[in-house]
């Protein structure tokens, strides 16, 4: 991790507009940074917007107000044509690998795909690099010619980081990489994934549901909660210190795979269900759960703080 | 190594005879690729009370397997090969359809991992629970839907009278599943089948549904068998483990001895994948490497064994069976057999527990 900033998100908003009446704020206000050789873990519930800030980043949705910083440069309003380098240098690993393969393309075709869009390497050196991807994600160059509907999901999503590793990326945004997965393999592409990124010092945005997933692939734990960054803090910090209520109750509610701990631990069960992000009540968008809530939560909107170095949160309590 | 090793098979541990007890089960699904062995010689028994999880990953038959106990596999293509289901003193296998509808939903429920599944979206919900009510009890539609309210509430479903009325796609996904309970507890079962009943639901809402879970347990005395790949699910709720790979149960014990003791290598493997919360991060997980088998053509020896860091040459000749090594523990691994002259030192290390 050095000190330069690979992403810096200010100010992000994304809103979908659904009718005349109604607008979905999927992401409302969000900013954090990224540093080089850093990775970040963005975690939150269903429909929080966590997979909205990685596809706005990734531009594949232009946003609707802020600003997105990669590499020193604004890419929030570039045009398509101005960002082929920046697809070269950002790359994205999606959650399901039944869907993001298409059926009708070979193995080789998948990788090389990328290799032909930018230009890098073709005839015998493509074929090589193929292999050589491959390789480095477990895979052997006889799967090459073969297609996804012959691979198992894991080997599936071992296709797709491949893919994404083709054009020597910088950034890697990985959105629920393994939550279609089983356990054991669920290890096996976590473990790729950190090596990966040690080795060739990826900066990553890793994106799950998981708290205690990403958790451990992460430097840095960011929380969201419809729209919100509620909390951004290292993975250590983030267990032994959550401050927002949400947070906590995030953590609480995580069950953890030991017996005696789980069944000593004091659990704080939050009331009702994460309210819509479709034309949000003004104040914190927790407020309605919120165990500590107060009267000025409901009205006006805490903004994401430094309340100790390196640890945001956004709580009228701090 | 000879392939016939006589042992001695495991008898249940003594004490009353369990509520439900699962002997030798075998099912098979036959597709145009061929034979699908889904579940090969499955044992396994619940005790009145307790609560079992059932855990493993895709396709090692935990789902079918809960499923003929509720004879719902569906035939064809699926065929229940051969062994015993014994509930409450009855082969539930002997069963003709008309008398397994009336174990079905009162003797036992279940509820699935998608709500949707369990619902159905022309009818609303109160209306929905008095159906199954009226099927099994002798009762008049007034008192059934009162009784259905009253259902509704003890699932802390907000507004019961008012929710009643409406129909499943009003309701979220978190109080879909709270429906589906009450539905599912309506007559009373004595037992609760929970197929991965939390897998779909948000973190949150999944601790509301554990939490109710084993507040009904408790109140209501009921067993409960739940099927799921999450292990903290299981440190939550289950006081009984087993722990099914490729068709066939591999270690079966109490929590903390499957949690503290595992002795099986796959068991271990797979407590050792999961992060912990509560451990430091970015170290490596323990992966077991490749995938599980392919159940077309089961292999001859313990299915484990290509992926196991401990096999042995007998692992591919043979399968080992289930050994009961200390008090309600088996595991069904050849590195605790008495022919292994290390079984005994093998036993002693106790796998490798989780380090605490």
């Amino acid at each position: 991790m050095s000190a330069e900033l690979a992403l810096e998100v200010k100010n992000l908003k994304k809103y979908f507009r659904l009718d005349r009446r109604r607008t979905l704020k999927a992401v409302d206000d969000v900013s954090f940074t990224v540093g080089k050789g850093e990775v970040l873990g963005i975690v939150g519930e269903s429909g929080c917007g966590k997979t909205t800030v990685g596809r706005t980043i990734a531009r594949l949705y232009t946003p609707t107000s802020g600003s997105i910083i990669f590499d020193g440069k604004d890419i929030t309003s570039a045009k398509e044509s101005e960002l082929l380098w920046f697809r070269r240098k950002l790359q994205m690993i999606f959650q399901d690998p039944y869907a993001s393969l298409d059926p009708r393309m070979t193995v080789s075709e998948i990788i090389g795909e990328p290799l032909d869009v930018h230009r890098l390497a073709t005839g015998k050196e493509r074929a090589e690099r193929i292999n050589h991807l491959l390789s480095i994600v477990g895979l052997s160059p006889e799967h090459a010619s073969r297609f996804p509907h012959e691979f198992s999901g894991g080997q599936r999503q071992r296709i797709g980081i491949a893919r994404a590793l083709a054009v020597d990326p910088e950034f890697i945004i990985a959105d629920e990489p393994i939550s279609s997965l089983d356990v054991s393999i669920q290890a096996q592409i976590v473990n790729l994934l950190t090596r990966l990124q040690e080795e060739r010092g990826l900066s990553f945005i890793f994106i799950a549901h998981d708290l205690s997933m990403v958790r451990h692939i992460s430097h840095r734990v960011g929380v969201m909660y419809v729209g919100k960054m509620v909390e951004i803090a290292g993975s250590e910090e983030i267990y032994k210190h959550p401050l927002n209520p949400y947070t906590k109750a995030l953590m609480s509610a995580n069950p953890i795979p030991d017996p005696d701990i789980e069944k000593g631990r004091t659990r704080l069960t939050l009331p009702g269900e994460v309210p819509s992000p479709i034309n949000p009540l003004p104040g914190c968008r927790f407020a309605g759960r919120c165990p500590q809530a107060m009267e000025r939560c409901k009205h006006e909107d805490p903004e994401l703080k430094e309340v100790e170095p390196g640890h945001w949160v956004s709580c009228f309590l701090y | 190594m000879e392939t016939a090793i006589e042992g001695k098979a495991f008898a249940p541990s003594s004490g009353e005879a369990p509520l439900l007890s699962i002997e030798d089960l075998q099912v098979s699904f036959y597709t145009y690729a061929g034979e699908v062995h889904a579940v090969r010689g499955v044992s396994y028994s619940v005790k009145k009370g307790s609560s079992l999880a059932v855990v493993g990953e895709s396709g090692c038959g935990k789902t079918v397997t809960v499923q003929s106990v509720m004879r719902l596999i569906p035939t064809p293509p699926g065929r229940i090969k051969g062994g015993r289901i014994i509930f409450k003193g009855k082969d539930i296998l002997a069963l003709s359809e008309k008398e397994m509808q009336s174990v079905r939903g009162k003797e036992i429920g279940m509820i699935f991992q998608d709500p949707m599944t369990g619902l159905n979206p022309t009818m609303n919900v109160g209306s929905q629970i008095v159906e199954a009510i009226v099927k099994h009890q002798r009762v008049d539609k007034a008192t059934a839907w009162e009784k259905a309210v009253k259902m509704l509430e003890m699932v802390e479903i907000p507004n019961p009278k008012v929710r009643a009325l409406q129909y499943p796609h009003q309701y979220s996904g978190g109080m879909r599943q709270r429906a589906m309970i009450a539905m599912a507890l309506a007559c009373e079962p004595d037992l609760l089948i929970a197929d991965e009943p939390t897998t779909s639901l948000d973190v949150t809402i999944q601790s509301q549904i554990l939490d109710l879970l084993l507040e009904l347990q408790e109140r209501l005395g009921m067993t409960i068998i739940i099927i799921t790949h999450n292990l903290g699910v299981v440190a939550r709720l289950a006081n009984e483990i087993v722990v099914m790979y490729a068709g066939k149960v591999v270690e079966q014990g109490t929590s903390s001895q499957i949690f503290y003791r595992p002795l099986h290598p796959y068991t271990h493997a797979l407590l050792r994948s999961v992060p912990r919360l509560d451990r430091k991060t970015r170290t490596a997980l323990a992966s077991i490497p490749g995938t599980p088998p392919d159940l077309f053509v089961p292999p001859k020896g313990c299915a484990f064994a290509p992926r196991c860091p401990r096999a042995m040459k007998v692992c591919l000749e043979a399968d080992a069976f289930p050994m009961e090594l200390e008090k309600e523990h088996q595991v069904s691994c050849w590195l605790y057999h008495e022919s292994n002259p290390r079984a005994a030192m093998e036993l002693e290390k106790g796998g490798v527990a989780i380090e605490r």
